[in-house]
């Protein structure tokens, strides 16, 4: 079985996409915010892998046709934002302003909280570009003298709780307005959370991606007047 | 045949972002280019919305899966981290959780600002 699995060309697809479908049966089941169905498809996906004893490079060589489609799908991003033009443009004072003191929110905490751990400068600017999309986070990393790959382990983390965390820390903030929504769960964990903000609703949605790409490159700026204080 | 005309234009879209990619000097991926081109071309008319809907609908829907074979990934790279680790998921936790609320306060402040002005 574990031989075949390995060298199967769609077990890598299969298996996430089960995975995640449990996932969504488990959340309409149960009603918990810990049944993220992201986190139990990757929870699901690590099991199958370890029961059969199958190595991460041969689920990899199915899975990353998934992840191949990520680019297409962000240019489908475009077609929520266009939809909600007219709320955008009424918007546009809440949309700019929440979206820069986020991005000067994520980088003066990652500054805080280097110092307080005594990260080297290598560390912090490692963790400077950690709430924008991969791609242009990989991009400042590099152009900052950061470790590339741990930048895009802590990009996808940051994604994840932020697709996780979001529901709760709407709560608890008392945060009510879509477009509050979108705009925060864009602006802290990129397309992860963006996936989520989908799911909450067109709204929602559309502010996320556009706080995807307005974070992103705000953050390629600021990011390098942050570089040299550590 | 309309989803053979729909997928047509994303990935006509895609491709010249990829170009676009290929041309500018910066840390800017494809995807944001993409964004960027597709949004032109809806907002100046050249392509309609019934266009590319129905394709985009779906391909949106199931965006979440994209990031499974990453973040299973994700299990191979301990090694790379434990020397830092109860550091970094401090800083993680912390952060994202500070700016996702920072932003939608600060949104969600202005708009109903807004609303009052507008309603009184």
């Amino acid at each position: 079985m574990a031989g075949f699995l390995e060298k199967s060309l769609f077990f890598g697809m299969a298996v996430s996409v089960i995975g995640y479908e449990l996932g969504l049966v488990l959340k309409k089941r149960l009603k918990s915010p810990l049944c993220n169905p992201l986190l139990i498809s990757i929870a699901f996906v690590v099991a199958v892998l370890s029961i059969f004893r199958i190595d991460y490079n041969d689920y990899y060589e199915g899975g990353k046709y998934l992840s191949y489609l990520l680019t297409p799908a962000t240019v489908c991003l475009a077609v929520p934002l266009y939809q909600q033009m007219e709320l955008l443009k009424k918007n546009w004072a809440a949309v700019i302003i929440s979206i820069v003191s986020g991005v000067f929110s994520s980088l003066v905490t990652v500054f805080l909280m280097s110092k307080l751990f005594g990260f080297t400068h290598e560390q912090y600017v490692t963790l400077l570009p950690k709430s924008i999309t991969t791609a242009i986070g990989m991009g400042v990393s590099e152009k900052l003298g950061g470790v590339v790959t741990i930048t895009v382990i802590v990009i996808i983390v940051t994604g994840i709780l932020g697709n996780v965390a979001a529901e709760s820390v709407f709560k608890w903030f008392h945060i009510q307005e879509p477009i509050a929504k979108g705009l925060a769960l864009g602006t802290s964990s990129h397309a992860i959370g963006t996936a989520k903000a989908m799911e909450l609703g067109e709204i929602e949605g559309a502010m996320s991606s556009l706080s995807i790409v307005v974070s992103g490159i705000l953050t390629v700026i600021a990011a390098s007047l942050f570089a040299p204080l550590i | 045949m309309k989803y053979v005309k729909q997928f047509g234009i994303l990935l006509s879209v895609t491709l010249a972002a990829e170009f676009m990619e290929s041309l500018v000097p910066l840390p800017v991926p494809a995807s944001i280019y993409g964004l960027g081109i597709m949004l032109a071309l809806l907002a100046g008319g050249l392509v309609k919305v019934e266009s590319v809907k129905g394709c985009a609908d779906f391909l949106i829907e199931i965006m979440p899966l994209m990031f499974i074979p990453a973040a299973v990934g994700l299990m191979d790279s301990y090694h790379e981290l434990k020397d830092i680790l109860l550091p970094l998921i401090a800083v993680v936790v912390v952060t994202t959780l500070a700016v996702m609320a920072v932003t939608g306060k600060c949104a969600q402040g202005i708009i109903r600002n807004r609303k009052k002005r507008e309603n009184g």
